[in-house]
């Protein structure tokens, strides 16, 4: 049985959809957002977690000079250590077919048959290398991909100052590198970088390390406090050449996922809180005036002797099939979202599997957040309806109370016409809902402006990184640490135009209790290839003492310049020295650290030796080049500029530029809500009036300018407003999207404020045109029967 | 063109000939003209005829009482009359100006230009002032009075600057007359002016029009459902089921003051 009440809340919602409706999209945006975030970050962490359990991913990491295997038993003994593996680890010139330029291989020793104890592999295709046949290794899903090998696939490798060809039989991942990236790059590169596992056997003897480990992996029991444990391998290590024990959160691969994840969950609380404040704001503004319209109607039900709570829950009924909508939308698109992002995830993040599934928790989460900012808007206009007296309903009826106000006393409205002054004394008698409506829109502009910011921010960073500050074509890395000798033979290299040496060496930089690992970069006086950039886009010198750090590592470690930092080089004889932060530098990559060539030579106390090269050559010789680099001995591997451009552009780029797109339709959505849904609520309220009006003779026309006028004041009035917030707005997604070895600048052009600007106007226009439909369908006879 | 419709501009000095003129009335111009004036709604199945073939003349001056039922069709009358609404078949026509054929647009130049409106409701508009209100409707009359002086008119010069919500009801319904006449409207439709007042304020309403209708000399058709008010016109038309069921004339109008209902 359908009571009459019920059928009024469906008359209602028949009438009142299309702002109802607008209110539900613009939650069903913000639910969506949340359900998204949260479950993409659900099935990230979950697929994480499990990989990494089931696939044993260790605690701890530590690479050294080289060891006998005996030591092994020494590491099994540090207190807290559950379990170690040693292995063999090199990285090795790869010459691939197909490929100009040389790849790198990070060729990784495993025992003759699984499990290894950690670090187990999953096998995707193929086999594990058969004991006694030489040359057969296992490769990296990313890397045979990115060539669209097959197994058995040969590539050649530079071993040792051999060239050596490996068969490629199986394919696998790693919990070791999920995210695959080459050492000291910025960006993974599957083509120039693949990790291969070749059996001890093989790879040992091939480097002189047989009987040897150059690298070990740990588990530690459960509970154990881990800094220990890393203190303790590290000594024992020490004497062997040990680079310093690390913990995850130091590792690559776990470092950029859970960056990743952070970054997941910024998204998850404030685009989705935007959103729904937008939300609440629309459904204020309609039910406030739906309201309103029906104060009449309320009061009477509470005359025919209906209880408050009955008439509240009429209202509230309302507002809960608007949230449930929102919610239901919201689900499906977070779900849709949620499939999309997950699947840019496997782009740059190899699982055995990534599903993406809604995670519930979330979904419920985001539909308690969608319905309280649904109540939270409308709580006041309902409790207002629910509590009206039943008199209300009896009395004559009270045209809404008018007094002269501010603009009357300042004489303005005596040269502004009667329209004018319709328009001026709405807005005034009406501060508070006016108020709202222009924060709406504002909010709508502001939500715009960050929405769209990000593709200027992108080509800002594009031109910064690959433009202002690299001016290389090239970079050479050297096997082991050079005479600059080796620089005047790579300058003799063809098509080799000018050359600027640099040293890196592994460190770990502590400031109180934050600690870093990241190599220390030493450059020329003023570099003019590798060009460190100041905040002013200015090439700038290397300090004559001390570091500059990059924004992200000085916010890393929380220090200023002038403030000290405890530099621990893990090469070599390990000198450990407390340096001054000379200076920080604006970063949109990297953490990366920068000293004169000369300092970091003197604090390694060693010559003028060199780690590698930054090269411009002639592109015409390139392939020249590329091929004797391909097997120079000394060489362990070649980055070439323009290949990492390209990968920054097809991926990390596209991807900001897809999350550009979906915050643009959730803006847009926003914008186009608030606005129609102030005119269509407008027209609403206002209907009898401007039915009078039309039958006093005023044309069409003229009756649009008074209630668009109206509109069109409040949208002037926000554009302001709402380019402030779109600002702070900016730089508060930024700043809570950055990761540590990511940040997108909070560089606003004026081409995205003129953006929104204009976005903001297009829906101002179509809510005009909203209202002349409205007032082409007024029904003036209507209007006389009812008191209005 | 219906705006070269002539005014009945009226200067004081015979008001008193006026007067005269409508007690024995027949101006024999006719200001409307209606033949087979038909107003259908189609409900479905259901054909409602509101008006059924409605032949009617309203003449220059006159004050004219519509009566009848409920839903006997004085509204839509009212409304076709005053170009809100236009009729299904039949003709219309002010002066010779043929309102059935107008379009929208015309039909609001003609109502700006000819016509004043009074409503049960009042209408005023609430964000302006008494004065406002009626200045809405001047600024865009061709030769209208000042509004404190239509205002005046109806008694309520002192008011001007008071916004509807501080005026009583019946002194709202005044200023929507002041506002109807102000333009100096060839034609002034009132419907149900005093439905929602008492005795008195009602009074003073009628009083306000029949100053106007003396002084203006308007065309003023009332509808009402009380016919003690039908002694003060000079004509009173009777609907029923939207046919014309009888028309008197007043061979001695009443005065206002001395009605009682
Ligand atoms: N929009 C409409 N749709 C259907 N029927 C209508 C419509 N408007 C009026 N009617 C019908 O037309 C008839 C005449 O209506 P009208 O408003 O002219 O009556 P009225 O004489 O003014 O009545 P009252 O004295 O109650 O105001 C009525 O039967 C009414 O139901
Ligand atoms: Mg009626």
């Amino acid at each position: 049985m359908v009571t009459a009440l019920q059928r009024k809340l469906l008359r209602d919602l028949g009438r009142q959809w299309a702002p109802l409706l607008a209110a539900a999209l613009v939650m069903c945006v913000g639910i969506g957002a949340i359900t998204m975030s949260l479950s993409a970050l659900e099935s990230l962490r979950r697929a994480m977690d499990s990989y990494y359990d089931a696939h044993r991913f260790p605690h701890i990491f530590a690479g050294l000079k080289r060891a006998p295997r005996t030591v092994a038993a020494r590491l099994a003994e540090v207190p807290g250590v559950q379990r170690v593996v040693t292995r063999v680890v090199v990285d090795v010139n790869l010459n691939v077919p197909g490929l100009l330029e040389p790849a790198t291989g990070r060729i990784i020793s495993i025992p003759d048959a699984p499990p290894f104890g950690l670090s187990e592999l999953y096998l995707r295709r193929g086999r594990f290398p058969e004991p006694g046949r030489a040359g057969e290794v296992i490769a990296n899903e990313g890397f045979m991909e990115a060539h669209g090998f097959a197994l058995g696939q040969d590539v050649a490798a530079v071993m040792h100052g051999r060239l050596q060809r490996l068969t490629i039989v199986g394919v696998a991942l790693s919990p070791e590198y999920i995210y695959q990236i080459r050492p000291g790059e910025l960006l993974p590169d599957d083509r120039r970088f693949g990790v291969f596992w070749i059996p001890y056997r093989e790879l040992a003897p091939a480097f002189d390390l047989d009987g040897s480990f150059n690298d070990a992996v740990f588990a530690i029991s459960p509970g154990v406090e881990r800094a220990a444990v890393i203190d303790a391998v590290d000594g024992v290590l020490r004497e062997y050449g040990g680079g310093g024990a690390y913990g995850r959160n130091d590792q690559t691969s776990h470092r950029y996922i859970t960056d990743e994840m952070s970054q997941l969950r910024g998204m998850a609380v404030i685009p989705p809180a935007i959103f729904l404040t937008a939300a609440a704001f629309i459904l204020n503004i309609a039910f406030s005036r739906l309201i309103q319209t029906q104060r009449e109607q309320a009061a009477t039900l509470r005359a025919f002797g209906y209880t408050t709570g009955q008439v509240a829950r009429h209202y509230l009924l309302m507002v809960l099939v608007v949230a449930c909508v929102g919610s239901l939308l919201g689900m499906l698109l977070g779900w849709r979202l949620g499939l999309t992002v997950t699947r840019l995830y496997t782009q740059f993040f190899r699982f055995p599997t990534l599903e993406f599934s809604l995670y519930k928790p979330g979904v419920v989460l985001a539909i308690a957040a969608g319905a309280g900012a649904s109540v939270l808007g409308t709580y006041t206009a309902i409790a207002r309806a629910a509590a009206l007296p039943p008199a209300q309903a009896m009395r004559p009826p009270a045209p809404t109370d008018y007094r002269i106000t501010l603009m009357q006393r300042m004489g303005i409205t005596g040269v502004i016409s009667p329209m004018g002054r319709m328009v001026v004394r709405h807005l005034e008698r009406q501060p508070v809902r006016a108020a709202m409506t222009v924060l709406g829109i504002a909010l709508a502009l502001a939500v715009l402006i960050m929405g769209s910011y990000a593709h200027g921010a992108v080509n800002y960073l594009m031109d910064f990184q690959f433009r202002l500050s690299q001016r290389q074509h090239l970079t050479v890395v050297f096997n082991e640490p050079a005479s600059p000798a080796a620089v005047h033979a790579l300058a003799r290299l063809p098509g080799v135009i000018t050359t600027e040496p640099f040293r890196a060496v592994p460190a770990r930089l502590r400031s109180q209790h934050h600690s870093r690992r990241e190599p220390l970069m030493g450059l020329v006086g003023t570099p003019t290839l590798n060009r460190v950039i100041s905040d002013r886009e200015v090439p700038i010198g290397m300090p004559a003492e001390g570091l500059l750090l990059s924004d992200s590592m000085a916010d890393m470690l929380r220090v200023r310049p002038g403030d000290t930092v405890r530099v621990e080089v893990l090469e070599g004889p390990r000198p450990e020295r407390t340096m001054m932060v000379a200076g920080r530098v604006p970063t949109y990559m990297g953490t990366g650290v920068y000293l004169s060539r000369d300092g970091l030579n003197r604090l390694m106390r060693e010559g003028a030796v060199i780690s590698g090269a930054n090269l411009t050559v002639d592109s015409v010789r390139g392939a020249e080049l590329y091929a004797m680099l391909k097997e120079t001995p000394g060489v362990a591997g070649v980055t070439v500029k323009d290949a990492a451009r390209v990968i920054f552009r097809e991926t990390f780029a596209r991807n900001i530029l897809i999350m550009r797109a979906f915050n643009l339709i959730f803006a847009s959505t926003i914008a186009f809500g608030v606005i129609f849904n102030s005119a269509r609520v407008a027209l609403a309220e206002r209907a009898h009036e401007l039915a009078t009006m039309r039958i006093l003779g005023f044309t069409r026309r003229e009756v649009l300018t008074v209630i668009a006028g109206e509109l069109a004041t409040l949208t002037v009035l926000a554009i302001p407003i709402g380019l402030v917030l779109g600002r702070l707005l900016t730089l508060y997604a930024a700043s809570a999207m950055r990761t540590e070895t990511h940040r997108i600048p909070a560089m606003i052009d004026p081409g995205t404020y003129a953006f929104g600007t204009i976005a903001i106007f297009a829906a101002l226009a179509v809510a005009v045109l909203v209202l002349r439909r409205g007032i082409h369908r007024l029904d003036l006879i209507e209007v006389l029967k009812s008191k209005g | 063109m219906h705006d070269q419709a002539q005014k009945p501009g009226r200067s004081p000095s015979n008001v008193e000939e006026r007067f005269v003129a409508n007690v024995m009335p027949d101006d024999p111009t006719a200001v409307f003209s209606a033949r087979g004036l038909t107003k259908m709604y189609r409900m479905g199945e259901v054909e409602i005829h509101a008006l059924n073939g409605v032949d009617l003349d309203l003449y220059r001056g006159e004050f004219v009482v519509l009566l009848g039922p409920s839903g006997s069709g004085k509204s839509t009358l009212l409304n076709i009359l005053g170009g809100l609404d236009v009729p299904t078949s039949g003709r219309v026509h002010y002066l010779d100006h043929d309102l059935s054929a107008y379009d929208e647009a015309s039909l609001t130049r003609y109502r700006r230009e000819h016509v004043g409106f009074v409503f049960q409701f009042y209408n005023l508009i609430p964000s302006l002032t008494a004065a406002e209100n009626v200045g809405l409707v001047t600024e865009i009359a061709s030769s209208p009075m000042n509004p404190r002086e239509a205002l005046e008119l109806v008694g309520l010069g002192n008011r001007a600057d008071h916004f509807p919500s501080q005026l009583s009801g019946g002194e709202q319904q005044r200023v929507a007359i002041a506002r109807a006449v102000a333009k100096r409207p060839d034609v002034l439709l009132c419907d149900e002016p005093t439905g929602a007042l008492d005795v008195t304020t009602g009074v003073m309403v009628l009083e306000a029009l029949a100053r106007v209708n003396r002084e203006l000399g308007t065309l003023t058709a009332v509808i009402t459902h009380n016919a003690m008010i039908a002694s003060i016109a000079d004509r009173v038309v009777t609907l029923s089921g939207g046919r014309i069921a009888s028309i008197r004339r007043n061979a001695v109008k009443a005065s206002t003051g001395s009605l009682a209902w």
